[in-house]
């Protein structure tokens, strides 16, 4: 490293200012002091306007994403803005079929951010990333007015490979007589969240889920299953994401209610709240569409990794010019389950 | 959820559908009204209407406290947040419904009126101590369920002398309500009622006695859970064939015939009966309303802020959002439904809460109508 800038940073009891964002010496100062040695790796220390990156490997495509990460509060039940940021666009490569490298993250600090939780939430970054195998090549770091963001924003960039050969994965590939899997319980991230918001601080030991996807897809693709269809349900829940893929499609989709799995804690939470679960945000499980004849091999796969103990299948694909969601409810009746529609709002009574 | 699946158990659920259908009498129907919205959420969410026989028919009653509320209330509660600087808080499910000139108090929010979602009046009178320079109203709206907890803000305001609390007032009371349905017997014709669930733990069951008796109606009070609704229709099945009109609780593991006292007591202490309220849907009902007694004036916003006074709104063009509240019409009977109006862009109130008979046809119901 360089000798030092300027003055050494109040890592303990400091806060983000202005001039940490302003381009000289106490920006250069954050990101030799911060980022360089957290993310550590060669692309980064390069120390240049971009990052020069080898191509793909032999018969690959590129595979590019973004995604924004607004959330409140910064630390949570499970994990906090910096691992959920590199395990939501580590997770929307992964979806696509591909295998997740690069990352870059655009930060915007507020000013008044304590170091302290900023170099947590760095570490935080740092320790998703290495452990996903994936490698944050690039930033930048802008500082806004106090009261004109919210402690912290992290935009990133994720691009992967994916092999020319498979069939990846996509939207428009579910067919009637599909199986449905979800991956493990619903609703862990978005219940985790609420709680722990002002004005709703009950205790539960629900624990957001925020995890990283790619080894619990790459032995489902190793194994040899046709994934015709890979999505996360984050924001809008199951509900939205089975809504998204069954308009791709131009299929419809039947549900069983008893076979969806949700944590005890979850569901009682949602009661209390007058939710459903189906349309919370999740941020480390996955949707897998494939053929009925693989269900049973991709669910045993899933089944046996740490990520994907709860995995069930929940339904499957059936022709409905209407695109609809139907869920066979527990007591025999049938409903649809429509899109999630403005933000899940608590009811009154 | 211990206590909860309990109440959801396919096969008592099956057997009691063995049972309803063993009731009902060949050449005969049902025609029941579920008052209560939350109701009317739980027939669609467990798919119950469809498990029913066909002889049963389930009518959407008025017991949507969103619902209910007459657009110009809405109209009111912007104004004041936006003209004066105040944090007005309200229920969730009030930030959607549709104001006039196509507002909301979520669109106001977006304007930079400070509008704050809330749990309870208790966040509120939170707020109100977090920021004493601060004027915080809360939008109070709700049947006798939602009116204690006002109350008991008002009181605690009281006594911690939160100069900077107060309280729009649109709580409203359900038994003008089914009066004023019952009383129409030319535009709905009902067999026999499904009591309110969470309204009922407060005024009791034996509230309804008169009303049964005097409109020859069958009353049968019922918890939220399927398992609930199912056995309260078998009970009222059972009293349309032999003539009853009784007032039965289904749901006697949280409601007693005199109700909880102690609410109705702080209920009585603070508020009184306006002399008439406006209902969406039900037009002017005397004594249907409450406001806050003369004692409790510091803490009414309607005196805190007089130059923004209630205004009747006519209902959206088209709109069948008052005759679906009064049980004339489904929800598929009305033009908008499902096309200019969706839970993504509500014209009529219906649209708007969860418990709102459009919004739960629209959501859970819609292939059944696509199918027909």
């Amino acid at each position: 490293m360089p000798h030092s800038l300027g003055s050494a940073f109040d890592w303990q009891n400091g806060c983000v200012e202005m001039r940490h964002g302003s381009g000289g010496r106490a920006s250069a100062q954050l990101i030799e002091e911060l980022f360089i040695p957290a993310f550590n790796n060669a692309w980064l220390g390069q120390g240049n306007d971009g990052t020069v990156l080898p191509p793909p490997a032999p018969g690959h495509r590129l595979v590019m994403t973004t995604d924004a990460h607004v959330v409140s509060p910064l630390f949570f039940p499970g994990g906090d803005i910096g691992c959920l940021a590199v395990h939501g666009t580590v997770n929307d490569v992964v979806m696509m079929g591909a295998q997740p490298l690069w990352l870059s993250a655009g930060f915007i600090l507020e000013e008044g951010l304590l170091l302290n939780e900023l170099r947590d939430i760095v570490h935080s970054m740092s320790q998703a990333a290495r452990s996903a195998g994936v490698a944050i090549v690039c930033g930048d770091t802008k500082v806004v007015e106090r009261g004109k963001g919210d402690g912290l924003y992290i935009a990133m960039t994720g691009v992967g490979q994916l092999a020319e050969s498979t069939s990846a994965p996509a939207g428009d590939r579910a067919q009637p007589g599909d199986a449905i899997l979800i991956s493990g319980t619903l609703g862990d991230h978005g219940i985790a969240i609420l709680t722990q918001r002002e004005g709703l601080q009950f205790d539960t030991p629900i624990q957001s889920d925020t995890a990283a996807l790619n080894g619990l897809v790459a032995e489902l693709q190793t194994a040899g299953i046709d994934l015709h269809v890979l999505r996360d349900p984050t924001r809008g829940g199951l509900a939205t994401t089975l809504n998204e893929i069954a308009r791709q499609s131009g299929v419809g989709i039947l549900l069983d209610e008893a076979s969806i799995p949700i944590q005890p804690a979850v569901a009682a939470a949602c009661e209390f709240m007058g939710l459903d679960p189906l349309y919370i945000a999740n941020e480390g499980k996955m949707v897998v569409i494939c053929a009925p004849e693989h269900a049973a091999t991709a669910l045993r796969i899933m089944q046996s990794h740490p990520l994907g103990k709860q995995a069930a299948i929940i339904g499957r694909v059936i022709d409905d010019r209407h695109r609809f969601i139907q869920l066979q409810t527990r007591m025999g009746g049938q409903r649809l389950v429509d899109w999630l529609n403005g933000d899940p709002l608590p009811r009154i009574c | 959820m211990k206590y909860i699946d309990e109440f959801r158990d396919p096969e008592l659920a099956r057997r009691l559908l063995t049972r309803i259908d063993g009731e009902v009498e060949a050449g005969r129907s049902y025609r029941l009204m579920e008052f209560c919205g939350g109701h009317t959420h739980a027939l669609a969410r467990y798919g119950l209407p469809g498990l029913l026989p066909q002889a049963i028919k389930m009518i959407h009653g008025p017991g949507c406290p969103v619902c209910v509320l007459p657009t110009g209330r809405i109209d009111q509660a912007i104004q004041m947040a936006l003209q004066y600087p105040i944090t007005l808080c309200c229920y969730g499910d009030c930030m959607r419904v549709p104001a006039s000139k196509g507002m909301t108090l979520l669109k106001a929010k977006a304007q930079g009126a400070d509008i704050r979602m809330v749990y309870s009046p208790l966040d509120a009178l939170q707020l109100a101590r977090m920021h004493p320079e601060r004027a915080v109203v809360f939008l109070a709206i709700g049947f006798e369920t939602t009116t204690p907890p006002t109350a008991s803000a008002i009181l605690q305001a009281e006594s911690e002398r939160l100069a900077n609390f107060s309280v729009l007032c649109h709580h409203v009371l359900t038994i003008p309500a089914m009066q004023a349905i019952l009383d129409q017997p030319q535009n709905v014709q009902l067999d026999g009622l499904v009591g309110p669930a969470h309204v009922s733990t407060i005024t009791g069951s034996a509230i309804y006695q008169p009303v049964a008796q005097r409109y020859g109606k069958p009353i049968v009070i019922a918890g939220f859970e399927p398992l609930d609704l199912l056995q309260a229709i078998w009970m009222l099945v059972r009293q349309i064939n032999r003539g009853m009109a009784e007032v039965e609780n289904e749901f006697t593991r949280a409601v007693l015939p005199e109700g909880n006292r102690k609410a109705q007591s702080l209920v009585a202490q603070v508020f009184e009966t306006r002399a008439d309220f406006e209902w969406r849907g039900l037009g002017l009902l005397p004594a249907s309303g409450l406001r806050l007694r003369a004692a409790y004036a510091a803490f009414d916003a309607e005196q805190r802020y007089p130059d923004i006074a209630y205004c009747a709104q006519p209902d959206q063009k088209g709109c069948e959002c008052a005759a679906i509240l009064r049980g004339e019409k489904m929800p598929q009977q009305c033009k908008l439904f499902g096309k200019a109006c969706t839970p993504e862009h509500p014209l009529g109130a219906c649209m708007v809460s969860a418990e709102g008979a459009c919004a739960a046809s629209y959501a859970y119901d819609r292939f059944t109508l696509a199918e027909s």
